[in-house]
């Protein structure tokens, strides 16, 4: 049995599979100020789901706390891992785009699966899962009902601003000229899809990872509509980096 | 924290020595009253040394102030003053410190302050935050500026160029002799130019031995061991000190020694330093037995079109010349060629957020390196000076990930 656990900035994921890469548990905490024991923690929960013990079973770690997995036999960049997980699902070349708790990446891959190029979001939280967080914040709304706000708009709301801050200046002047909720909340998640589409051309097979856009479904209708083409999404985006490591875990 | 963890050059210790000296040098003479000039690093030196005059370098003074990563401490102090922190962090950072009334030689070398100019000179080959950097400091001392401003971006330098350059170098010599009184002296200027050709030669020597695999010394080493090259230019001791540190490496090469043990991937750096971040870095490359073989920046201080015979047109060609003087495409070239030479894997871009004109990730270069010759390359967002652009948690990622992916090609 193999595992691959991910220490992401927001959230730690654990997932277990079996020699033919089929998933057996998987768990998820959110990461807060302990990685060792978050960790230990979504480790101990996807053995129990599993109905395993500790003994016999490989591990790699990955994301930003990759080395602070006690558990682990050796770690992997969330990069490598993102494109590992996404490469077993659709087999052929990929442009991957990971939108995370703190930085973006796109990551391109050729039909080996092999990195032939990766871009991380230049040092600025702004399209990133901490974006939408704060943005959420100055408008009162709790972040697990920003998506099904932003699905009930028609009409959304033009966020031009590059910057975290200067968006939630922008935010207030859209509110006082009478702006409907939904729409500023829609053309939050565009302002996001924007920050990525001037990272990359974004060409060939779109896919679409990561815990943010798990958790926030518009934004592949918003990374479609933008690219006019469909966008390929893995069974569970959330732990796309985890399964990686579980795959990396195999080799 | 205790050493590097690449292997150690020997010569380090000369080094610290010649650098104190050099240092001690300057304090006396601003002490007893002689000429100081202070110059640009890639500047005209050659002409100042044969005036007499001893020479200091703001722009070593501001990799010190790096390097001692006490940079985040003066820049605001400038930035508060007007000097926005988006311009050069070299700049602010000298100007912070200088209005603070503190500078890290005391502390690197015993000497209390900066030494007082006679007069500043600049070459605007590398980019205009020298002028205003200079002027600033001209107006506080109340000292002369002169200035070499060479036409810029060039694909190749031709015969006028240099014909524009030599006339600027003949102009500032007659402003020097009136400040002065005294005569340029042919003989000396000669001099000066032949012992930094020398210096120069072993420089080139010294770096080259970094195309045998395994190299015998990385880009950390560099950036350390150029000192000389940038600041005892034209003099006996920088020649002494680089046949010395070219017998060490020939000694590494006989050996079969290498900078970073196992070394498994060579990469080319472009652009600056991060000062602040050079033991961090290093160590990680260590870590991930990788060596940065070779950079712009390093070789950047190589002028071997300088001939004694022609001393005033061969120091206008050879800082005409100058990488960061030159077009993209002439760029783009030289690093292709410098890739090949190296025997490097991949390219890192240094993307420097406060110096544009050694970054060369803004037009488009670390695509056209991959797509049309299929050279991995790697952006790093930072910054030589200001750690407020920089970010460790991003730059280790990056560089991990980067190595994952030439071990998985």
């Amino acid at each position: 049995m193999f595992a691959g656990i991910d220490v992401g900035a927001s959230a730690t994921k654990c997932i277990i599979i079996d020699e033919n890469k089929n998933e057996l548990s998987s768990a998820v905490k959110r990461t807060g100020m302990s990685l060792r024991k978050v960790a230990g923690e979504v480790y101990k929960e996807a053995l129990s789901g599993a109905g395993l013990e500790p003994e016999g079973i490989k591990v790699v770690a990955t994301g930003f706390g990759r080395k602070n997995v006690e558990s682990a036999d050796s770690v992997r960049t969330e990069i490598s891992c993102h494109s590992k997980g996404c490469y077993h699902h659709f087999p052929r070349a990929l442009t991957i785009v990971d939108i995370g708790g703190q930085d973006n990446k796109v990551i391109r891959t050729n039909v080996e699966g092999k990195i032939i190029d990766f871009k991380m979001n230049r040092k600025c939280a702004a399209g990133t899962g901490a974006f939408l967080e704060e943005i959420a914040r100055r408008l009162a709304v709790p972040m697990e009902e920003m998506n099904g706000i932003a699905e009930s708009s028609t009409q959304e709301t033009e966020i031009g601003a590059y910057c975290t801050v200067f968006t939630a200046t922008e935010i207030l002047s859209k509110i006082r000229e009478g702006e409907k909720q939904e729409d500023i909340v829609r053309g939050v998640f565009g302002s996001v899809i924007k920050r990525i589409m001037e990272m990359d051309p974004l060409l060939g097979d779109v896919v679409l990872t990561g815990g943010v856009a798990a958790h926030n479904e518009i934004l592949f209708d918003l990374l479609e509509e933008a690219l006019g083409r469909g966008v390929l999404r893995p069974p569970k985006p959330q732990f796309t980096g985890a399964f990686g490591a579980a795959l990396y875990a195999m080799m | 924290m205790g050493e590097p963890k690449r292997k150690k050059i020997r010569a380090s210790e000369q080094l610290r020595e010649l650098l104190t000296q050099h240092y001690e040098e300057l304090d006396e003479a601003a002490n007893d009253g002689d000429k100081v000039a202070w110059c640009s690093s890639v500047g005209p030196m050659e002409v100042l040394v044969a005036f007499g005059f001893k020479v200091y370098y703001p722009e070593n003074h501001s990799a010190l102030i790096g390097a001692r990563k006490i940079a985040d401490d003066y820049i605001p102090v400038a930035n508060a003053v007007g000097y926005s922190p988006e311009i050069c962090s070299y700049l602010t950072s000298d100007i912070g410190a200088f209005l603070r009334d503190e500078t890290p030689l005391k502390d690197a070398y015993g000497v209390t302050s900066i030494p007082k100019p006679d007069v500043l000179a600049v070459n605007t080959n590398q980019c205009r935050d020298l002028i205003e950097w200079f002027s600033f400091f001209g107006q506080r001392f109340d000292a002369p500026l002169v200035s070499i401003h060479p036409p810029k971006y060039l694909d190749d330098v031709e015969e006028h160029h240099v014909d524009d350059v030599a006339k600027q170098y003949e102009d500032m010599i007659a402003q020097l002799e009136k400040m002065t009184g005294e005569r340029l002296d042919e003989g000396k200027l000669k001099e000066a130019v032949a012992l930094s050709l020398e210096a120069t030669e072993l420089w080139k020597a010294f770096l080259d031995t970094a195309a045998h695999v395994p190299s015998p010394l990385t880009f950390f080493d560099g950036t350390i061991h150029m000192a000389p090259i940038v600041v005892m230019r034209g003099l006996q001791v920088a020649v002494d000190y680089y046949k010395l540190l070219k017998a060490e490496m020939d000694e590494r090469l006989e050996n079969g020694v290498a900078a970073v043990d196992d070394e498994r991937f060579r990469i080319y750096w472009e652009g600056m330093p991060v000062w602040g971040r050079l033991r961090k870095l290093s160590d990680q490359f260590v870590d991930l037995k990788t060596c940065i073989v070779a950079s712009t920046y390093c070789n950047s201080w190589i002028f071997d079109d300088m001939t004694p015979d022609d001393p005033i047109r061969s120091m206008a060609l050879a800082y005409t010349k100058v990488f960061v003087n030159r077009s993209e495409s002439a760029k783009e070239k030289y690093i292709l060629d410098e890739i090949k030479r190296f025997k490097a894997d991949g390219i890192i871009f240094h993307d420097a957020r406060t110096c544009p004109a050694n970054s060369n990730a803004s037009y488009g270069m670390p695509a056209r390196m991959m797509e049309d010759h299929g050279i991995p390359t790697l952006t790093l967002d930072g910054d030589l000076n200001d750690l407020r652009c920089w970010s460790d948690e991003q730059a280790t990622t990056n560089i991990e990930a980067f190595i994952e992916q030439l071990e998985e090609r």
